[in-house]
């Protein structure tokens, strides 16, 4: 199923802003798409797609647009009196409320906790408008003390994890690494030695450079063997 | 005698040679090259960001922000380096150009970068800068409704061409140059930038714009060949 | 839209380093892959196009005729200008800049001038009254480390391959556009190059990418030369706030001499291609 989906990746037609993708009023429009009257046209740039009655685009590029339960990786940016302010590099800030962190803080020690500059895994617990507020009270959520951090496009990150999170698993595997992908593009890499590391933040280039290509998998599994480290 | 011929050859209603190509700056959120024959732009786009000062924000939607300038050594007497009045007031006109295309709404109180240098220049600057700049704003990912793409016509006397050089620029003869310069969406028949300078009688002006259109559907298969080689390329 | 580099990175940089290794395979140093282009730009007297890994930056040559300094009466003149352009980074924009683009100019400019490598009495028309100037503008195009060095190798190559333009004596005008096949007076025997080493941990490199620039402490830009077969220091200068022992010197000084002896040579026959 997998290879399916893989080999129909690489067939995709290009999606141009303000061109017709079909015709039809059977058809609707999906994210990236809209309708202008028989039309439905793209507007944005990415690959076109059709599933059911609707034609969307998937778009290749663009900010990270967060969700509710996204796992995201930040790195506190300001202290304010009753939390963090952190920047996952998405056209809003996060707040991390004081009460949202895992154990019970008074609000003059903020600082000695998530300092500006650490970088932290957390859930985003609530999308406003213009923002969203974060939470670290989940289990695996916390302060992220080593390792290193890479970052790829958030449009990129399902290609980065794979149906049913298989990608990312070969990666892990093979490199002995684990890997923790934000759904922010942030990716939070922790092996047993640096070499590790940079092996597979490589392999994680080397899905993001190739994301329209169809059988991927197998790329990436000769990729590795190549780069393999003793 | 009426301009029958052009300096390099051209048809009257033909551009010059066109090049395009995306993501030329590594660091851009989105980047492209647009070249009329000698006259190259290239632009980067960094956002939608946060907008600072935080005054300029608009509580309902992004906002673009455009910079255009040339290098101090694109044309053939040296540019000071640095903003001036002209690149400044080409600047605004951009924004204006590309503004309609572009759907913001979903990121309010942020700002959408582009940034626009001339590398080389032979006329019809801003057009290459808009070009290049609907490319950049493509590939960044920014909702956008259509491209736009925009084209210089000029009045050479009493002759109407597509897509002047700066030789054509300066033309004196009879009732001189006048230079035009639109800039329409690609695929619907709406102006997002008309600009004018010389002396054409309003009828002729209206033949100018529809002169205008026709010539842009040929540099729009210019932008959207360098969009979709970009994806092939990609693939291989 | 990128997270700027964090901590933790420039703490595995820095781990790396001590064991004489970077994050893409190369020696403290190596340069990155190196491309030059001259001639990209048409309406320059002269001008040259450099990629050193992804970081690529554009210069050109104009030309015009001035009255000289009052205390230079028979020497043309200078005046070298950089450009950190925010199409290169987005840190142009918002700051804090990593880097000033006077400091640049001024390194570059100094490197250029001290090497003795333009003939500038040979650029005098009319002693007192009129000298040629020479404008070297420099932008950065994209920024991935090292825009400085960068920088100085387009300079010299857009001036290695700038021709003079016509000139007319009675009218005592330059006439744009028009080009004649002479090139700038220069001593095609000395080869300036700026070598900026930066300092993590106790290691220093060459051709930072921007990530390693974010984690370097120190850095120090040397400008050297060859001068009747000997190897010159024409310029130096020490930026950042954290200081920098006598030995770490001596060291940087060492390795600058090395490094230019390797680069040299292969950086003339780039430009010469």
């Amino acid at each position: 199923m997998d290879e399916e989906k893989e080999k129909n990746e690489g067939k995709r037609q290009v999606a141009i802003p303000g061109e017709i993708i079909k015709t039809g009023k059977e058809y609707l429009p999906g994210d990236g798409a809209r309708r202008d009257g028989e039309n439905i046209v793209a507007c944005r740039f990415g690959l076109q797609d059709e599933y059911g009655r609707f034609l969307r685009v998937i778009p290749l590029s663009g900010p990270y647009i967060p969700r509710k339960g996204n796992l995201v990786i930040g790195k506190v940016a300001d202290i304010s009196f009753n939390g963090w302010i952190i920047d996952v590099g998405s056209p809003y800030t996060s707040f991390l409320m004081l009460n949202e962190y895992p154990k019970y803080i008074e609000s003059d020690d903020l600082e000695s906790y998530l300092a500006i500059g650490d970088l932290v895994l957390c859930k985003i617990h609530r999308t406003k408008r213009k923002g969203m507020d974060l939470t670290m009270k989940e289990r695996g959520l916390g302060k992220i003390e080593d390792g290193m951090i890479t970052t790829i496009n958030s449009n990129k990150v399902p290609r980065v994890i794979g149906k049913e999170g298989s990608m990312v698993k070969l990666i892990k595997d093979s490199t002995q690494c684990d890997i923790t992908v934000g759904q922010n593009g942030v990716i939070w890499i922790k092996g047993s030695s640096v070499e590790h590391e940079l092996y597979a933040r490589g392999a994680i280039n080397f899905v993001v450079e190739r994301s329209y290509l169809s059988g991927l998998t197998e790329e990436v599994k000769k990729y590795l063997e190549q780069n393999k480290i003793e | 005698m009426a301009y029958t011929k052009r300096p390099d050859g051209r048809k009257l209603d033909e551009a010059r040679n066109m090049t395009a190509e995306i993501g030329v700056i590594p660091n851009a959120d989105g980047s492209a090259k647009f070249s009329f024959g000698d006259t190259i732009a290239i632009a980067a786009v960094y956002g939608p960001k946060t907008m600072h000062p935080q005054h300029k924000q608009n509580p309902q939607r992004g906002v673009l922000r455009c910079t255009y300038d040339m290098l101090s050594f694109s044309v053939t007497e040296r540019k000071r380096p640095g903003p001036s009045r002209r690149s400044q007031e080409i600047s605004k006109i951009i924004e204006w150009s590309l503004s309609p295309v572009l759907d913001l709404e979903e990121f309010p109180n942020t700002v959408v970068d582009v940034h626009i240098m001339i590398t080389q220049a032979n006329a019809s600057t801003r057009c290459a800068a808009i070009n290049a700049a609907a490319l950049a704003l493509a590939q960044a990912g920014i909702p956008m409704k259509d491209l736009v793409t925009s084209v210089s016509i000029g009045k050479l006397d009493k002759t109407l061409v597509v897509d002047v050089t700066k030789e054509e620029e300066d033309y004196k003869e009879g009732e001189g140059a006048t230079d035009i310069a639109m800039t329409l969406m690609s695929n619907n028949d709406e102006i997002t930038s008309l600009q004018l300078d010389g002396k054409i009688p309003p009828q002729a002006l209206k033949e100018a714009i529809r002169l205008g259109r026709a010539a842009t559907k040929k540099i729009h298969e210019v932008q959207v060949g360098a969009l979709k080689a970009y994806i092939e390329e990609n693939k291989k | 839209m990128n997270i700027e580099e964090t901590n933790l990175t420039q703490r595995r940089i820095s781990e790396h380093l001590l064991k004489g290794r970077r994050f893409d395979g190369r020696k403290p140093l190596e340069l990155r892959k190196l491309e030059i282009t001259t001639g990209v730009s048409k309406n320059a007297e002269g001008s040259a196009r450099v990629k050193l890994g992804n970081t690529e930056v554009v210069a050109g040559i104009k030309l015009n005729v001035a009255t000289p300094y009052p205390n230079e009466e028979e020497s043309g003149t200078m005046m070298t200008t950089v450009e950190l352009t925010p199409l290169s980074s987005s840190r142009y924009e918002l700051g804090p800049p990593r880097f000033d683009a006077i400091e640049v100019a001024r390194i570059i400019d100094r490197g250029l001038r001290e090497s003795g490598m333009i003939d500038f009495k040979k650029l005098c028309i009319t002693p007192g009254e009129k000298v040629w100037s020479i404008f070297v503008d420099i932008f950065s195009i994209n920024d991935d480390g090292n825009v400085m060095d960068a920088a100085g190798i387009a300079a010299l190559a857009a001036l290695r391959s700038a021709k003079m333009p016509k000139y007319d004596k009675e009218t005592g005008k330059v006439l744009f556009g028009e080009w004649t096949e002479d090139k700038l007076p220069l001593n095609e025997e000395i080869t300036p190059i700026n070598l900026t080493f930066h300092k993590i941990g106790d290691n220093f490199l060459i051709d930072p990418t921007a990530a390693e620039e974010d984690s370097a402490e120190s850095r120090i830009s040397l400008a050297l030369s060859n001068w009747e077969g000997q190897v010159m220091v024409n310029s130096v200068q020490k930026s950042n706030e954290a200081e920098l022992s006598i030995l770490k010197a001596e060291e940087v000084i060492d390795l600058a001499e090395k490094t230019f002896k390797e680069l040299s040579e292969r950086i003339n026959t780039d430009i010469r291609k």
